[in-house]
């Protein structure tokens, strides 16, 4: 039950792009097309949890034990910054196929502030280390269900008669104050 | 390069917010009064000063296939600076920024000005750059701030104004002003308020062209 | 000075370097911080409570207690007189069924259980319609809306549109709703310690 609750609520009430406002600039930049909205997703997925399992056994086997806690910052952005790199590494070698369709979108995600700051809530929240990784779970799928849903907007956008002054990025950030709410009208639910 | 051109461009031409569309997280995040987009936007701007200042002054000593690294252990290293030195003497700005602080290590704008800039130019002009391009940041987010809270709470940097006005006619008045457009201090306000703020220098831009 | 070249060497010694010199300025910073953070937030705590209760001499030692059936236990902050009997009272209260979840409340009740003030610690809630709750309990001119000079015991406190005595933040049924929760919270607990509130300072046997 719990673990639904914290799905629900990250998912659709405090939608990790509309309402937290982190992930920003991958949801504006790379969501003209759903192809590569997809290929974003699946890329954040698997980084974003794996850096929350790694930055929650550093935060509470090595910082809080050594009384280091004021060097979480600096700490978690290497730790992303080096999984990343190996990620790309590992699926170069284990997988080339996955590498296609997700190696463009890794090196994007080094400075994705959704993957640091789903780390840092998870601490923040006092979460254990299950509720930690269904909360990455869930704020990927939150990730993902903002973006696709937004690239399928902006497809259609593309074919619409908009303003001049209007083009391009003006317009895509109202769609998005749109978006954002109808996402508001699930506030409440949990 | 003329130092002043260099520290200008940064408020229009080269808006980090407004014409490059970087570091859009903290700018919707933050901006849902004047004073806090303040708060942030001057954060941001000693970050980027001090890690510019540094890099140019070690960029020599660094070799350039672990320069990334290198250079975001010296950002995170004074944006943990400013997150201690906040929580100690502005403890309540603090709180209200929360998360965006330590998010300031992956502002795309602090490290790209380090790739881009310092690293390749001389002390001065790098700190020049950090300067310039940080109060343009912060000019951003505290213009973004004022507009919603404006329109969202009837006030400027907490400053009630149709109450202050009522005050300033009638020093008695026990007139209390009611709410504004809430929308737009809730998430879909900042969207949709940047949108047309982007739209309107957009349009300015061309007519000066 | 050229640039060093990238030798395995090389990039150990800077990245080494380089992170050497920024923990170890952290740590520096850090010394130096630590106190200013601890007294900043002491001094918020302080601020609280004086802010909620009416003029006192010095502070009581805080009492924790934990009310039946509630996840986390409550701060019980008395303060004394100049004769060293206990005044009043600032409860530091919660709920976690505000609109966001978690809300903190500070709340000062004086010897015959009349709340003296309130202030709203932490809360979640949304900006203008929730966030309210920081101003809206605390209107003297609306008799009501306020929960100033109110005994819990005589006032019920609860939202009218659940049959109660306070009216609710426009808009905001949820907040209102958790903010009444934490304050009979706070009282309930009060009472359970003391002997009835008035005799306060006649206390129902030792701390638990």
């Amino acid at each position: 039950m719990e673990y639904i609750i914290i799905i629900i609520s990250a998912v659709l009430v405090n939608n990790i792009v509309l309402t937290q406002f982190l992930g920003i600039c991958p949801f504006l930049g790379v969501s003209k097309k759903i192809d590569t909205a997809v290929g974003m997703t699946g890329a954040v997925a698997f980084v974003m949890v794996l850096a929350t399992i790694v930055t929650f056994l550093i935060q509470h086997y090595l910082l809080n034990p050594l009384n280091l806690a004021y060097l979480q910052t600096i700490t978690f952005i290497l730790i992303i910054a080096s999984l990343v790199q190996l990620v790309e590494i590992i699926l170069k070698k284990v997988s080339p196929a996955l590498y296609q369709a997700l190696g463009v979108f890794l090196p994007l995600i080094t400075t994705n502030c959704a993957i640091l700051g789903v780390a840092i809530l998870v601490i923040q929240k006092d979460f254990n280390l299950m509720e930690g990784v269904v909360y990455a779970i869930a704020n990927a799928i939150g990730f993902g269900l903002a973006l696709i849903i937004f690239a399928g907007l902006r497809e259609h956008l593309d074919m619409q008669n908009v303003p001049t002054g209007l083009k391009g990025v003006p317009i895509a950030l109202i769609t998005a104050g749109i978006l954002a709410m109808a996402f508001m009208g699930f506030s409440g639910i949990v | 390069m003329n130092q002043w051109k260099n520290f200008s461009k940064g408020f229009i031409k080269e808006n980090p917010v407004f014409i490059l569309l970087l570091g859009m997280c903290p700018t919707l995040g933050t901006t849902g009064s004047a004073i806090n987009g303040l708060g942030m936007g001057l954060a941001t701007t000693f970050v980027l000063v001090m890690s510019n200042l540094v890099i140019s002054l070690i960029k020599n000593l660094i070799p350039d296939k672990v320069r990334i690294p290198a250079f975001i252990v010296v950002i995170a290293t004074f944006v943990t600076i400013v997150q201690m030195v906040m929580q100690a003497f502005v403890p309540a700005l603090y709180e209200s920024l929360g998360l965006f602080i330590p998010l300031i290590v992956v502002n795309c704008i602090v490290l790209g000005r380090a790739e881009a800039f310092a690293s390749k130019n001389t002390v001065l002009s790098s700190v020049v750059d950090g300067l310039g391009i940080g109060l343009g940041f912060a000019f951003a987010l505290t213009l973004l701030g004022s507009v919603r809270e404006i329109l969202g709470s009837i006030s400027i940097f907490n400053w009630k104004i149709a109450e202050g006005f009522a005050k300033l006619f009638n020093p008695e008045t026990t007139f209390a002003q009611g709410d504004g457009m809430l929308v737009f201090i809730l998430a879909p306000g900042a969207f949709i308020a940047l949108g047309f703020l982007i739209a309107i220098i957009n349009r300015l831009n061309k007519t000066k062209a | 000075m050229a640039k060093l070249e990238s030798s395995f060497k090389n990039m150990l010694i800077a990245l080494f370097g380089v992170t050497f010199v920024a923990s170890a300025s952290l740590g520096l910073v850090n010394d130096i911080t630590k106190a200013p953070i601890a007294e900043a937030e002491k001094a918020k705590k302080t601020n609280a409570i004086a802010a909620v209760l009416p003029e006192f001499n010095h502070l009581g030692e805080t009492e924790k207690m934990l009310p039946d059936n509630a996840k986390d236990s409550l701060e019980i902050y008395p303060a004394l007189n100049d004769q060293g009997e206990v005044i009043a009272n600032a409860v530091k209260t919660y709920s976690y069924n505000g609109f966001n979840g978690y809300i903190e409340v500070m709340v000062g009740f004086n010897h015959d259980g009349i709340i003296t003030g309130y202030r709203v610690l932490k809360h979640e809630e949304t900006p203008g319609l929730g966030s309210k709750m920081k101003t809206w309990f605390n209107d003297i001119s609306k008799e009501n809306q306020t929960i100033l000079e109110k005994n819990p015991e005589k006032v019920n406190l609860t939202v009218s549109k659940d049959g109660g005595d306070i009216d609710g933040i426009t808009a905001a049924t949820i907040s209102s709703r958790a903010f009444l929760e934490s304050v009979n919270l706070a009282y309930n607990s009060l009472h359970d310690i003391y002997d009835g509130v008035t005799s306060a300072t006649s206390k129902k046997g030792d701390k638990q």
